[in-house]
């Protein structure tokens, strides 16, 4: 049987490393590379790197990044943030990214999904969404809304049915990111990561709020997810990636543990 | 030198980064003739069987690669590369090489909660041991990404097995060709193990598997 996931992603800005909380304040925590190096050598299933640099004219350094830690990581390595096109895509294929997140500019156009996942196969397009909770009414009847532009501009989309139309569309895989958890680790959303896995049928990444092992484990169960995001509560050495999945192989998840 | 087959088949950039990392010199060709000179061949692979074969007919290497195996050089397939070792593919309704007897199929996977394709880490058991697979423990894990699976017609050509649902053959292998479903070239250090072990294969391989005959008589032979 397939072992649960432990996904660490790191937010680079211009080539460094960063963490966001509620995707503001961001703070520089060190060299992409150094830290990719070290999660793999640690055990982690697989990396997720997230651009968040501003200025256009900088994008070039990402994929200097991935390029490097392509060179030094053998583990699925994961290249989001300002992907617009199917030669975004393919540049960062190029550089070594084995998985290419789509998410703001999809949103925008849809058809982006579409032109990727044939481009450089299903299986190697993520849909990335980020996702508030909002009262249910007419527009959003799952009670949850997809926001773009980190977090800051509501879309009126339903998230749900957004899901299911990446699905529909080609996305091999989806991220589902909770914006009112990211950054607080005090858990992921459990109720939007499960009710999006179970009616979806390619796997799930939970992202947003893990700040203890039990956070993981209960999202992998109860959230029906078969990857956990974690970002922060590594980054800063509360826990070790090695030490989250002995946590989780003894809880009795199938995790992967021999590297 | 070892040559990667550069087919049009997709992302290759990370087979050459796990060769280099164990430090086997490797280089892309697509040329027939180069495959001739080559010390070992690397067939990698991703995308759909129907344009892999396209695109190894059009270019002659279909023909260069049997030529190559047959001449006892060492090959290793990997995903698309393995699958197309095979004599067909489900996937577009494909003939494919035939350099080892069964099919490929589609999963088709009763229960619900299991998704194709099947994507992420699974452990292989070995069931015959092989100079490429040396070292691969109980509980080792590789990374999988893939929707069909090779279904050879004879057990003596399989060398492991992965669960998913059912046991399915995920590395084949006969004389000096071996091929993999799963993706060593992202599958960290026991990946690497086997980069390690293809680089130092001399492309022997006396197949174990011997169904009616004593043990004794296999070493006697």
């Amino acid at each position: 049987m397939l072992s649960k996931r432990v996904v660490a992603c790191l937010d680079v800005r211009d080539g460094h490393l960063a963490k966001s909380v509620k995707f503001v304040n961001t703070k520089n925590i060190g060299d992409p590379v150094e830290k990719a190096r070290e999660y793999y050598l640690d055990g982690l299933d697989e990396l997720v790197f997230y651009d968040i640099t501003a200025s256009s004219d900088k994008r070039n350094i990402m994929l200097d990044v991935v390029e490097s830690v392509a060179s030094q990581v053998f583990i699925p390595l994961s290249v989001g943030g300002g992907i617009r096109s199917v030669a975004d895509a393919t540049d960062l294929r190029l550089a070594g990214a084995e998985k290419i997140n789509v998410n703001s500019a999809a949103v925008a156009r849809p058809d982006l999904i579409n032109e990727c996942s044939e481009a450089v196969g299903d299986q190697n397009i993520v849909l990335s969404m980020d996702v508030r909770r909002v009262a249910a009414n007419a527009q959003q009847p799952s009670g949850f809304e997809i926001v773009i532009n980190g977090g800051r501009t509501p879309t009126g989309r339903d998230a749900l049915a957004w899901a299911l139309e990446g699905e529909q569309r080609g996305a091999g895989e989806l991220v589902v990111n909770s914006i009112d958890a990211d950054g607080t680790r005090d858990g992921y959303d459990i109720p939007l990561t499960a009710m999006i896995a179970e009616a979806v049928r390619i796997p799930v990444i939970a992202s947003g709020g893990a700040g203890l092992p039990e956070h993981l484990h209960d999202v992998l169960t109860q959230g029906k997810a078969d990857a956990a995001l974690v970002a922060s509560m590594v980054h800063y050495g509360d826990y070790r990636v090695s030490g989250l999945k002995q946590y989780l192989h003894d809880r009795g998840l199938k995790i992967r543990m021999s590297w | 030198m070892t040559l990667i087959l550069d087919y049009d088949a997709g992302n290759l950039g990370s087979v050459k980064r796990a060769c280099s990392e164990v430090g086997l010199a490797a280089e892309f060709s697509a040329e027939p003739d180069a495959l001739a000179q080559a010390e070992r061949i690397i067939f990698p692979g991703v995308g759909a069987a129907g344009a892999a074969m396209r695109s190894l007919r059009e270019r002659g290497l279909d023909l260069a690669l049997k030529q190559a195996i047959a001449s006892g050089t060492p090959v290793l397939g990997i995903c698309l590369g393995m699958q197309v070792s095979l004599d067909y593919s489900e996937e577009n309704d494909t003939q494919t090489l035939g350099l080892i007897g069964g099919r490929v199929q589609r999963f088709q996977l009763n229960r619900p909660d299991l998704k194709i394709p099947h994507m992420g880490w699974n452990e292989v058991r070995v069931q015959q041991p092989h100079p490429v697979l040396a070292g691969i423990e109980p509980g080792d894990e590789f990374y999988f990404v893939h929707g069909y699976y090779p279904n050879p017609s004879s057990p003596e050509h399989a060398l492991a097995v992965t669960d998913y649902e059912h046991d399915f053959v995920c590395a084949l292998g006969k004389d000096n060709y071996v091929g993999t479903q799963f993706h060593p070239e992202k599958s960290g250090r026991v990946g690497l193990r086997l980069f390690e072990n293809f680089a130092q294969w001399d492309g022997k391989w006396d197949g174990r598997w011997q169904p009616n005959e004593p043990k004794e008589k296999n070493h006697a032979q």
